[in-house]
């Protein structure tokens, strides 16, 4: 635990982070209607997401199972759990109450390890359903405020979501970024989510407050409406300043949920926290409890894909580099290490491979169509010497544009590379023969002979033969 | 005419569907001014079904087991593009996109609904007398209520508006009107039929149950719409054995328990027939047992803060934003109160405050969570009863039905009506009411038969065997002296 | 009157549930209300120290539904039913003092 550098004094910044997460099921939480971000408003409605009078909620298994691998990839104990209604009032509520889980949520007491070390606690992560969206019509920049009217699609209600409830063991705003960088990875590797923030598939609400080291936690504000890694970095910042200036000029800070804005790069109140509803949560009597047998959650956990820190480590090992070289995590927060690692299968060099890949395969999603025999040879020719990093960087470029290539072939064409080395090799071998007395000289240590030779190299093969390797062999075949 | 000769006949083409509903519609057309049995009745509805019925037989395909026969749905029950008003100005003229289960299953297997059926608005009352459409009257003394809250259902039977008819019981809104108008009512256990399309009151409590004019014709429906439905997580997955073949079973060998703890209440003339039940199932080979329920008389309370809770939360999707009435109002917070305040009458305003607060911060220990502790003692208190008893009877109303108004303003003394029907659906076990004679006024007495958790069969051995026992009696009282 | 529950306490319950209710209903609410509470307060006699709440009548657990696609329902005959609707959204006036 060290103080953020950033903060002035010696105050500690305290953050916890709740992440509300959209799972990638074709349905919803409670009912068969699709569960598709973009679609026309209110075509994904059904009685059920609609709150209809009659209307009952079955659980969908394919979320549950989703709920579980979160947990799993979160180090979290799965348990029996029941469901609550959450009882508000909110035109994007159908119901006018929320199923979610409260005193008996599905996973508890986790963790994640941040890249470089950092453990997070993780205190839950329960299931409960989203709800629809509201868009202000009237107003100013779309806010509530000021507006005319409010017209709502419900297509998102009923989405079933994965709330993820992180203990306050965040230290700095960029400790913050890195958790939420890497919980998106992880949940893009389980399949969970597509865990898209600018999309709303990932939501992020941060917990601030400070305090002196050693000291109790301080009061907290609730910061909504981060829309990105970076806003929620900033709000951070800003909060964490604007509630030490409150404690070092006398005042305290108020317990309330606060707005960020991105354009004036300020929180603001949005609500204070005594004037909280009343909830009245009680246990859905339309709903029976989810008791995961250690057989479910072993098959669950037997379905799970390697997480993104095991993939890092594993790509490390075989290219050499560190797990949280730049290289490293880039290349497999891409989905691309596999890749990698199959330009080494193919008898390719992984190092080299990692290096094209994080420099080129940006744009090329997690499957990249350019067969990884071809970056094999690449790499290949490039480490025999046959090209220079440069020159297999424009071949790289052209493989990339084809969609594939052979790279002696490119080199040949580009003019880099004329012969393949056991070519080069008898082109040699004839001029040692056609030249028996310098051969002889350069064998005695007249390194002066040499030229002569590789003058007669040159001169066959119209100079394109790379001198080095024409050195090379030379030295070889003296020895 | 009993629903297997109803059925047997429009399946061998002896009568037609077409005329059978007719004849309905013209006993509809005399009484119902009088009665309200109905909030709507579906005449196009009804003609397009029966010809179905009429049509399939002439094509020699199988109409369903309830082939022609007349149905009356309490109007809580969702009927795609019929409204569905629950008695309440705050549902009125709304048309659900979709048919709940039974509704689905009854058109299915060839049933003929003519109408739906007056209540107490959302099932909230004892008596029909708090629908927003006005009171239904009981056809044996239309001085009288039908009892409550499916008042309608139970009137439209007696009446002989439909064969049958379903209705929904939450505390005893089947048990209860079924007893006041002389049919059979039954209350199956939580979980025997689906309630998807069920407009909630008390989500825990609630189930659906026939009201027919006698115990083979409950057998029959319940056999056709009991099972398993996927869209209610709350339904039993199993199949269940058939209640008609459970019929000529007898009583020999059974235990009847009488509840020697019983709270008090019940007026004399019921108490007489309840004794009179006693000793016909003595007479028929059974045995009584003495049992004791020690919690029975606290049910009232449980149920008093348990099912407004739950209907606290379960009405508060009525907000005038996607159906329904909506008041305008500046804001949408404004909207929603006038809304809610206009569209909902006294009764369920009472009752959403009382669960509203039950279920309140610093109250929920004290009120709803104590209720569901009661809850389970009365339910295993219950279950120590079984272990000595097959079955309990005890009266399913403590009167006769009663004069309007006479239950005054105070709310209690309509909620008393159901304390005997009340601790059944806390429980969850199935009950059943069966006309046993008559008591003050020749007005008719139902006797509840209650059993344990899916003991159906059981429970409809005695009671085929109660009416088997009142119709030789009534036959003696017939014969010349 | 027991005092069981206060006019103030009733018109906050009120203002939870977003009943309007009127001055008249209040007071008649409340005395209501206090009278139902007084009956209730039976099963304050009961000891239920050790008792375990029941929430289901029918204990189920894992009732679970596959994840697949049904039909959705019309979106013109649903909004049809609202009480206001535009471009294919229910329509409500502004939202006031409930902004999340």
């Amino acid at each position: 635990m060290s103080a953020y550098d950033g903060l002035p004094g010696d105050w500690e910044l305290v953050v916890g982070l709740e992440v509300h997460v959209e799972l990638a099921t074709e349905t919803k939480m409670f009912s068969a209607s699709p569960n598709r971000f973009g679609d026309e408003p209110n075509t994904n409605i059904d009685p059920v997401t609609l709150g209809l009078p009659g209307a009952l909620p079955v659980l969908n298994e394919r979320a549950v199972e989703l709920a579980m691998r979160v947990g799993l990839a979160l180090n979290c104990t799965i348990q029996p759990c029941t469901f609550h209604r959450k009882n508000y009032f909110y035109p994007d509520m159908p119901k006018a109450y929320q199923v979610s889980q409260y005193d008996q949520p599905l996973n508890i007491d986790g963790h994640l390890d941040l890249p470089g070390g950092r453990r997070i606690g993780i205190e839950r992560a329960h299931m409960e359903e989203d709800a629809g969206k509201s868009t202000h019509v009237g107003g100013t920049g779309g806010r509530v405020h000021g507006a005319d009217h409010s017209l709502l699609d419900l297509n998102r209600a009923g989405v079933p979501l994965v709330e993820i409830v992180g203990r306050p063991d965040i230290r700095s705003a960029e400790e913050a970024r890195l958790y939420v960088n890497e919980l998106r990875a992880i949940l893009v590797a389980i399949g969970a989510s597509d865990a898209k923030m600018e999309e709303g598939s990932l939501r992020v609400d941060a917990n601030v407050s400070v305090r002196k080291p050693g000291e109790p936690l301080g009061t907290r504000c609730e910061i909504k409406n981060v829309n990105s890694v970076r806003s929620m970095g900033r709000a951070i910042e800003y909060e964490a300043r604007r509630q030490i200036d409150l404690l070092e000029s006398g005042d305290k800070v108020r317990q309330e949920t606060r707005h960020w804005d991105e354009t004036d790069g300020r929180t603001h109140t949005l609500r204070v926290k005594e004037d909280a509803d009343d909830y009245r949560y009680f246990l859905e009597p339309d709903l029976v409890p989810v008791a995961p047998s250690h057989e479910w959650i072993q098959r669950v956990h037997a379905s799970m894909p390697p997480l993104p820190a095991a993939r890092r480590d594993h790509l490390a090992v075989t290219t050499g580099q560190g797990a949280d070289s730049e290289a490293v995590m880039s290349v497999v927060e891409r989905g691309q290490d596999h890749y990698v690692l199959a330009v080494g299968h193919l008898g390719g060099d992984s190092a080299r491979a990692l290096v094209y890949v994080k420099e080129a395969f940006a744009d090329l999603g997690p499957d990249p169509t350019v067969p990884a025999i071809d970056i094999a040879g690449l790499t290949k020719l490039e480490v025999s010497g046959a090209i220079t990093a440069t020159q297999a960087k424009a071949i790289l470029a052209e493989i990339i544009a084809n969609g594939g290539g052979d790279a002696s072939v490119i080199a040949a064409a580009k003019g880099f590379e004329t012969l393949d080395t056991s070519a080069l090799e008898s082109v040699v071998d004839q001029a040692i023969a056609d030249q028996p007395d310098a051969w002889a000289k350069f064998c005695s240590g007249d390194g002066k002979a040499m030229g002569a030779i590789v003058g007669a190299v040159m001169k066959a093969t119209q100079g394109k033969a790379d001198g080095k390797i024409v050195t090379a062999l030379l030295n070889r075949k003296k020895s | 005419m009993g629903i297997a000769q109803i059925v047997r006949d429009v399946k061998s083409g002896a009568i037609m569907a077409a005329d059978l509903l007719e004849q309905k519609l013209a006993t509809i057309s005399e009484r119902e001014p009088e009665i309200h049995a109905f909030n709507h009745v579906m005449v196009d509805h009804a003609r397009a079904a029966a010809a179905a019925v009429d049509a399939a037989v002439a094509r020699g395909d199988d109409p369903g087991p309830l082939a022609g026969v007349t149905v009356a749905l309490k109007d809580n029950m969702c009927t795609r593009g019929v409204p569905t008003t629950c008695s309440s100005k705050i549902h009125e003229g709304w048309k659900p996109p979709y048919d709940g289960t039974v509704v689905a299953t009854l058109r299915a297997t060839g049933a003929v609904a003519v109408g739906k059926t007056n209540l107490d608005e959302f099932a909230m009352g004892s008596s029909t007398e708090n629908s927003a459409f006005g009171p239904t009257r009981n056809p044996l003394d239309t001085s009288r209520v039908p009892g409550g809250s499916s008042g309608g259902s139970a009137a439209s039977v007696a009446a002989g508006f439909a064969d049958f008819a379903l209705g929904s019981d939450t505390g005893g809104s089947i048990r209860q009107p079924a007893s006041l108008c002389g049919v059979v009512g039954v209350k199956p256990t939580y979980g025997y039929v689906s309630r998807y399309g069920l407009v909630a009151f008390a989500s825990s409590l609630d189930q659906i149950g026939p009201f027919t004019t006698s115990v083979e014709d409950a057998a029959l429906v319940l056999d056709v719409i009991g099972g398993h439905d996927p869209l209610d997580s709350t339904s039993i997955p199993q199949e269940h054995p058939s209640l008609v073949a459970a019929l000529g079973g007898g009583v020999e060998g059974l235990r009847i328990g009488r509840i020697t703890d019983l709270p008090a209440g019940a007026d004399p003339d019921v108490q007489e027939r309840l004794d009179a039940a006693f000793d016909a199932l003595r007479a028929a080979g059974a045995t009584i047992v003495d049992v004791q329920v020690p919690a029975f008389g606290y049910g009232l309370t449980a149920y008093y803060l348990i099912a407004p809770a739950e209907a606290s939360s379960n009405l508060a999707r009525y907000d005038g934003v996607r159906y329904g009435l909506r008041v305008e109002a500046a804001d949408t917070n404004a909207m929603y109160g006038a809304t809610r305040e206009a569209g909902f009458g006294d009764e369920v305003k009472r009752r959403i405050m009382l669960g509203t607060y039950a279920l309140s911060a610093g109250y929920y220990d004290a009120y709803y969570g104590k209720a569901l502790k009661v809850r389970r003692l009365i339910h295993d208190d219950f279950d120590r009863a079984y272990q000595k008893a097959d079955v309990l009877l005890t009266p399913a109303s403590p009167s006769v039905a009663f004069q309007f108004g006479s239950k005054g303003d105070n709310p209690l003394a309509m909620y008393l009506c159901d304390t005997y029907t009340i601790p059944t659906n806390l429980a969850g076990h199935p009950a059943m009411s069966v006309p046993y004679g008559t008591g003050q006024f020749g007005l008719p007495v139902g006797v509840q038969v209650l059993a344990g958790t899916l003991q159906e069969p059981t429970m409809f051995r005695v009671a085929a065997a109660l009416e088997r026992s009142i119709t030789e009696s009534s036959a003696l009282q017939g014969s010349p002296a | 009157m027991s005092d069981r529950i206060s006019a103030a306490a009733v018109a906050k319950v009120a203002k939870l549930a977003r009943l309007d209710v009127t001055d008249e209903e209040l007071g008649r609410m409340t005395v209501q209300l206090d009278g139902m509470l007084e009956h209730f307060a039976d099963i304050d006699a009961l000891d239920l120290a050790t008792v375990e709440p029941m929430t289901q009548p029918y204990p189920l657990v894992n009732v679970l539904r596959p994840d697949v696609v049904r039909p959705c329902l019309d979106r013109e005959e649903v909004l049809a039913a609202a009480p206001a609707a535009e471009d294919g959204r229910f329509r409500v006036p502004p939202i006031i003092g409930l902004d999340l």
